[in-house]
């Protein structure tokens, strides 16, 4: 049971990281490897943020997680206008810049932050553990996977049941058809950034609280399986990656502790070649949902 | 004063020179048809004139000049658009694909479902199990949905049945008396019955340009322009 839930909760901060790329590469081609450092910065500006307010450990970590996640959405909204607008069908230059700021950002925190991992602000009750069929769980795993399964149900309904929803879903699909019907696609561009930056962001949130610390090169390591999350998902599905997400996670945290303590990693690429040769496009194919 | 006029239009395609100084001018009201063989340009004018590919020249809709517009502020001038593979989107309902074409506080839902009855009917069904036909008929209806002037309509029957082809050529007949239509089309009979105009290209160039029923008239010319006996096919 606690390997179970473990491997959601691990699932569950994958979903966060995963879905915000799937959306940026389904809707706009672009294969964003600044994602991770979306994630780094948010931690950051929640841990430094946690650190200069006043209250108690569950109020700093609220008001660090808004900041964080605010600043997480401005950064992605800004990298999109500033970045990638001026380089849409320009996809090798895309990786680069984008390869090119990930290292970047990195490197601004480890200059201003310094390479050691901060200690986060984790209330006590997270630490905490509450039994579960005889298993002691942390409650931070039910967290992790109640923010996650709450994302996705917004993603989803925002997806079903708004304009840019339609629009985003319409892109995901055709983009150049979308704007044949009048519409500034540009503007789903920037959202669907922001709201990945805010996913990623969150994604760095709970992965502070998961770990007890953040540290510089957490956003790189995570963003290394939220790929393979949203190769298996399939790109733009939301649906994909969330399934996807749960599967990764549980495997890795199975292989971990039945195979040998690193064999996860190694299931986890083996998965995703099996899933490569069996069904390239993924589980779920290019439309978000 | 002509609604549209399209002054030498350049595309290139990778090494190819599709179109090579195209310039044509399309009357306001009624239909242009756009004619000639296989790949001598027509759809790529079009998408030119949509903003879709990279072009050199220029076009004038209404007195403004469309070419440095972006395809969305093009669509916003008041065109719409029918393109040759339909471009449905599969994945969302005939309703949401007629949603999202929505561009003002009146869509004509009233006249899109008085044309095709059959979309009222199949509004939850997702466009990627329609037939091609009933495709074709929300393409359409998208373009019919806003108060557009012009539309642009690429190949609406084609790969249709011969009853599907009749309800399409209506429904651009009906078109016609609300906007200005510039179709592009190989059945000569839809020519013949919807388009007062028509301008014929060939190899990237516009070798032809006058009334209809002018070049219907002529077997020869239909021969040596098209490729094709004339009459319908």
């Amino acid at each position: 049971m606690l390997l179970t839930i473990t491997g959601l909760g691990l699932g569950a901060m994958y979903f966060l990281i995963a879905s915000g790329l799937s959306l940026i590469y389904g809707l706009m081609g672009v294969l964003n490897f600044a994602h991770g450092a979306f994630l780094t910065v948010g931690a950051y500006a929640t841990w430094w943020t946690s650190t200069h307010v006043g209250g108690g450990p569950g109020t700093k970590l609220l008001v660090g997680a808004l900041a964080g996640v605010a600043v997480g959405a401005i950064l992605a909204a800004l990298v999109e206008l500033v970045l990638i607008r001026p380089l849409y069908r320009r996809p090798v230059e895309q990786v680069l810049v984008t390869v090119g700021l990930a290292l970047a950002l990195n490197a601004l925190v480890e200059a201003i932050w310094g390479f050691d991992a901060r200690s986060f602000p984790v209330p006590s009750w997270l630490i905490d553990t509450t039994t579960v069929f005889g298993a002691n769980i942390p409650n931070d795993r039910f967290l992790e996977i109640g923010v996650a399964a709450a994302v996705l149900v917004g993603l989803t309904v925002f997806l079903r049941y708004t304009r840019y929803g339609l629009i985003i879903r319409a892109g995901v699909e055709n983009r150049a058809m979308v704007t044949a019907l009048g519409i500034d696609v540009r503007r789903a561009f920037t959202l669907v950034f922001a709201l990945g930056g805010m996913a990623a962001a969150l994604a760095g949130v709970l992965s502070g609280v998961y770990y007890g610390v953040v540290d510089p090169g957490r956003g790189t390591s995570l963003l290394i399986f939220a790929f393979i999350v949203v190769v298996i998902g399939g790109f733009g599905s939301i649906g994909g990656t969330a399934v996807a997400a749960v599967v990764v996670g549980l495997i890795q945290q199975y292989a971990n502790y039945y195979a040998s303590s690193g064999l996860g990693d190694l299931a986890v690429v083996l998965l995703l070649a099996i899933v490569l040769l069996l069904r390239p496009e993924g589980l779920s194919p290019k439309v978000a949902h | 004063m002509p609604l549209i006029t399209v002054h030498d239009l350049h595309v290139y395609l990778g090494e190819s020179h599709v179109l090579q100084g195209v310039s044509f001018e399309v009357p306001e009201g009624g239909v242009t048809a756009l004619l000639g063989r296989n790949g001598v340009g027509k759809t790529t004018t079009l998408r030119a004139m949509m903003g879709l590919v990279p072009r050199r020249g220029t076009v004038t809709l209404a007195g403004e000049e469309t070419t440095r517009l972006a395809t969305h502020q093009i669509v916003r001038r008041g065109i719409g658009y029918v393109p040759e593979d339909r471009d449905v989107f599969a994945g969302l309902t005939v309703d949401e694909n007629l949603r999202l074409s929505e561009r003002n506080g009146s869509p004509r839902y009233e006249l899109v479902y008085e044309l095709f009855p059959e979309l009222e009917t199949r509004g939850g069904q997702r466009a990627g199990t329609l037939s091609g036909g009933q495709q074709q008929m929300v393409a359409i209806a998208r373009a019919l949905l806003n108060d557009n002037p012009v539309l642009l309509v690429d190949e609406p029957t084609k790969g249709l049945a011969p009853l599907l082809v009749t309800e399409v050529a209506a429904a651009l007949e009906r078109a016609a008396e609300l906007a200005t239509v510039l179709l592009v089309e190989q059945n000569l009979a839809v020519v013949e019955r919807v388009a007062q105009q028509v301008v014929v290209l060939d190899s990237g160039r516009v070798v032809h340009a006058g009334p209809a029923s002018e070049l219907l008239r002529d077997r020869a010319k239909i021969q040596s322009l098209l490729g094709v006996s004339g009459g319908g096919h």
